[in-house]
């Protein structure tokens, strides 16, 4: 079950070949080579170099293809590219496939230890053919390092080959083996060996290299979830629960380490957090609830499977009004689907996640950098509007190395914790009635439990009137249904508004969302240098703000780019927005691999083509 | 079926407990439930039981799934907070409500069906964690909102009020709990309120899950002749395995009562419960022969009450999880944000 990586038509190179390129590392899933890719995008970061990098790893955990995909690109585009200039075939499996997909005159570094039977069916890359294992089994002693190191002894040529600062990537070495001296020394030997080789047998360096820049001044490298995780530290969440599933796990194992770190008493050695790995998903969510209803801010991290489960109890919260923040990093489904592939397929159900009449904040982050922003928000949005708040990123932004600006805090920051009374407020006031006297955005006071037996309510699931009593009152019932109705409206306004780029007022627009940005502002470069210039817009809320639909009143065509098949960001944009939504169209890039420029661009001109024709 | 208000009547001479309530202050609105339903002498008991104690009823959270049971939280301690959430859920959201305030007492009232069979995953798990809760299955052998299907807890050979017979093996809430690190089981007859009443104040001292499961008749579907839950089965099959008497963590405690065959088990918050084996040589603390005394009296018929097994050395999800003892809700903010400072240093750069 050989997968490949699948090639959209090629986008014309840039005349330039210098700090714009891409390398796709091909390995063996499990060999070891993730920390050696590591090794090579910080290296690159350091020489200060706008990168990404891609994991596009199967749903395995030893012996299936793996790719890594890093891109350097001056101008800053951080989208996959589907086409890449410098491919490193260490995985005969998936060899030949992978060949074909590296752009006509690229190059292609493999281990000639063995003979490549199919040479004669790439014609248009330059092979270098280096002895990678040989050369690792001559110079390494223990098995287990031969085979590990080399991972190391492609990174060493790569770094000959693209003219990479050996300086640099030996102290990133020296900083990752800083405790292990021997790991250090056998992984400077390997790197060394790589390089030397390469720079002996090899043109070095290639036409298509990098040079040292200053652009990654005040930058970090880091994942979503990691940043997520951070976030819901900064926030002060206090309880997490969760059930293990891919792609969301590093989520809640950043969380606990940072618990660790940042919540443990020096003196005592107890955590001021409670992490709870549930017996399944309405375990983590239910957990959740009563966490939130008691006062607390709690949070649960999942996928797609996941949230389906959950559905059933995001109504309780929604309907009983209870604080939750939820944090669904979207894989490709349905069903079991493809859980370390990437897509947008859980906007509707997110949307009106449960049965009956519900409506959920969405958060739509874009990059790491907005999963920190947007975590804290979610926990403000939440316990403001008593509801859930559920943020979605996926496979792209969770697990994968995005170079974003460095994270910044104020430290004059309070939580906004909404209307909770306290005893002394409670005292205040004749009576407390649980779903009484809202505020201008449709939302009451709430109590918590602990606190004064003033403020004691029954929260409940069934029907209920202002005062939280059960009713079956067909008045009573529709008069806190239809307040709902109003708090989830009025929350659009406090949601992070879209990020627009005009370019030229254009009568065209590309709308997306989540991850789908930076592929998208580099296919608009693309159209625009093309003659087609479009605005770009990058929804980030749902409820939709009013600037969403200004936007797209403002443009003939709105060319929704979301990665799901069924079109459910443009679902939900016509179901928000009826009149508008003649202009919308489609451009629909669902394969699970993270959206690359060139998908866009087809989409766009096909479709423009099409109307021409 | 809407909410209806107790009246605020009170007798000027009821007697009032050590925070100077009377037990009318731990009762809540007015049942809905039939007349004469078991749930109902349960909600009695737990009235008084949590009235002796002198329980603050603020610091009480009630929770419940859904089904009659699930409704009785409504019928006591209004002055505590309480969430009738969704079917089979009681426990997860008791986790939640406890990692947050790990200074709330909670009570979950659930159902046979709630607790047995749409919510039996959580509830194994529930007790593996130990959460430290009073944990009451209303336990009538029937779903009484649905008008009278067999529940999980059905007797093989019972019927129902249709002729129907049920084939299934019933499942046990109490040797489910010993097969999984229960350490506090009890079970208890609604019909017999003055045992009752001391299991559930031992329970309420339980350092862990205290799990209690009522035969609680349903006198609408499940009070017939062919049932094995009901008023009249309970009454004769019924065997005490203990007797109990609780004993608060005060310094008056009653020395009379030692005789033999008495266990005394010192609870966690210094309180004690003696208990009594009306069976000669049970013994309350040994798993393996709880086990045991159970399967056989079940073979034999019986319906075994009493407190039935008892671990009070064993830490709770707050000790085991290593949590500050304040409850988390109460920590401020400033210990929760690691600050600016400590943000610029972050990141792989």
């Amino acid at each position: 079950m050989t997968t490949a990586l699948v090639t959209p038509s090629a986008i014309p190179v840039a005349g330039s070949q210098v700090n714009d390129l891409s390398i796709r590392i091909a390995t063996v899933n499990g060999s070891g080579s993730s920390s050696a890719n590591n090794l090579l995008m910080r290296a690159i970061f350091r020489m200060g170099l706008p990168v990404s990098g891609k994991n596009l790893f199967p749903s395995n955990i030893q012996g299936l293809p793996t790719w890594y995909d890093i891109r350097v690109s001056a101008s800053g585009h951080g989208a996959r590219v589907a086409c890449p200039d410098i491919l490193v075939a260490m995985n005969t499996q998936s060899r030949q496939r992978d060949i074909t997909a590296v752009r006509p005159g690229g190059w292609v570094l493999w281990d000639s230890s063995w003979p490549l039977e199919e040479a004669s069916s790439c014609p248009d890359v330059t092979l270098l053919g280096m002895p990678i294992a040989r050369l690792c089994a001559d110079q390494f002693d223990q098995p287990r390092q031969r085979v590990l190191l080399q991972n190391v002894v492609y990174v060493g040529a790569l770094a000959a080959l693209l003219g990479i600062d050996m300086g640099v990537i030996g102290t990133v070495l020296d900083e990752v083996y800083a405790d292990r001296s021997r790991l250090r020394e056998s992984n400077h030997g390997a790197l060394i060996l790589g390089h030397d080789w390469a720079f002996e047998h090899f043109p070095c360096p290639l036409p298509c290299h990098v040079e040292a820049m200053e652009r990654t001044r005040d930058q970090i490298i880091v994942d979503g979830n990691t940043a997520t995780a951070l976030g819901c530290v900064y926030a002060g969440a206090t309880v997490a629960a969760w059930y293990p599933i891919t792609p969301s796990t590093s989520l809640m194992d950043a969380f606990a380490g940072f618990c660790r770190r940042y919540r443990r008493d020096p003196d005592t050695g107890c955590t001021n957090a409670m992490i709870i790995q549930a017996e399944d998903e309405m375990a983590a969510i239910g957990t959740v609830i009563g966490a939130g209803w008691a006062g607390a801010r709690a949070f649960t991290a999942t996928s797609g499977p996941g949230l389906s489960l959950m559905n059933e109890l995001l109504g309780l919260a929604y309907y009983s009004e209870v604080p939750v923040v939820l944090f669904d990093v979207q894989r490709a489904g349905p069903s079991t689907g493809l859980p370390t592939r990437t897509q947008q397929a859980d906007l509707l159900n997110a949307a009106h996640a449960s049965h009956g009449d519900t409506e959920h904040i969405l958060l739509f982050p874009g990059d790491p950098a907005e999963c920190f922003d947007f975590a804290v928000r979610a926990f403000d949005l939440a316990e403001r509007f008593q509801t859930p708040v559920l943020v979605l990123s996926d496979v792209d932004i969770g697990v994968n190395d995005w170079v974003v600006p460095r994270f910044h805090w104020d430290d004059s920051y309070t939580p906004d914790r909404g209307q909770v009374l306290g005893a002394a407020d409670l005292e205040a006031i004749e009576r407390f009635d649980r779903y009484a006297n809202p505020d201008a955005e449709g939302v009451t006071p709430r109590t918590v439990a602990g606190v004064s037996a003033r403020g004691a309510y029954l929260a409940r699931g069934s029907g209920h009137n202002r005062y939280g009593a059960y009713t079956e009152d067909p008045q009573e019932y529709r008069e806190v249904m239809d307040r709902l109705s109003r708090k989830l409206a009025a929350s659009a306004l406090r949601l992070p508004p879209p990020v627009v780029e005009w370019r030229s007022r254009a009568r065209f627009a590309l709308v997306t969302l989540g991850s789908g940005g930076p592929a998208v502002r580099e296919a608009a470069e693309i159209l625009g240098a093309g003659g087609i210039s479009t605005d770009v817009m990058r929804v980030r809320g749902f409820p939709f703000a009013p600037a969403v639909s200004e936007f797209l009143a403002q443009h003939d065509r709105c060319f929704v780019v979301e990665q799901n098949r069924d079109a459910q960001l443009r679902s939900l944009l016509t179901l928000a927005f009826p009149a508008i939504a003649g202009r919308l169209r489609s451009v629909l890039a669902y394969g699970g691999l993270p959206l690359c420029a060139a998908e866009v661009f087809d989409g766009v001109t096909a479709q423009l083509t099409g109307e021409a024709g | 079926m809407p909410t209806i208000a107790r009246p605020p009547v009170r007798h000027p001479g009821l007697p009032v407990n050590a925070l100077g309530l009377s037990v009318r202050d731990y009762e809540g609105a007015m049942s809905t439930l039939c007349a004469g339903c078991g749930h109902d002498s349960v909600t009695a008991a737990i009235v008084q039981a949590l009235w002796e104690l002198a329980v603050k009823p603020h610091m009480v959270a009630k929770l419940s799934g859904i089904g009659c049971s699930a409704k009785t939280v409504g019928y006591f301690l209004s002055g505590a907070h309480g969430f009738h959430s969704a079917h089979g859920r009681m426990a997860p959201l008791a986790t939640g409500v406890s990692a947050a305030n790990r200074d709330l007492l909670l009570i979950g009232i659930s159902g046979d069906g709630d607790s047995l069979s749409i919510g039996i995953g959580h509830l194994v798990h529930l007790i593996r964690r130990n959460l430290r809760m009073v944990y009451i299955i209303e336990n009538n052998g029937v779903y009484g909102l649905t008008k009278g299907q067999f529940s999980p807890s059905a007797d093989i050979g019972s019927t129902t009020s249709h002729g129907a017979t049920n084939i299934m093996e019933p499942v046990d809430p109490m040797i489910l709990g010993l097969s999984v690190g229960a350490t506090f089981l009890a079970r208890g007859f609604s019909g017999d309120k003055a045992q009752l009443v001391p299991i559930l104040k031992a329970a309420t001292a339980h350092r862990g899950l205290a799990l209690v499961d009522v035969i609680s008749p349903c006198v609408s579907f499940n009070n017939h002749e062919g049932s094995t839950k009901s008023y009249r089965f309970t009454r004769e099959h019924e065997v005490r395995m203990t007797e109990t008497d609780f004993v608060p963590p005060s310094p008056a405690i009653p020395t009379s009562i030692a005789r033999d065959g008495v266990t005394e088990l010192t609870l966690h918050d210094g309180s004690r419960v003696r208990t009594r084996a009306v069976a000669e040589d049970y013994d309350p603390t040994n798993r393996l022969a709880v086990e045991e005394h159970l399967r056989e009296a079940h073979s034999r018929g019986e319906v075994v009450t009493g407190i039935l097994y008892v671990d009070s050395s064993r830490p709770d999800l707050h000790e085991l999880s290593g949590t500050v003892t304040q409850p988390l809700v109460d920590v401020p903010f400033a210990k929760l944000c690691p600050g600016a400072a400590e943000l610029e240093r972050f990141g792989v750069s």
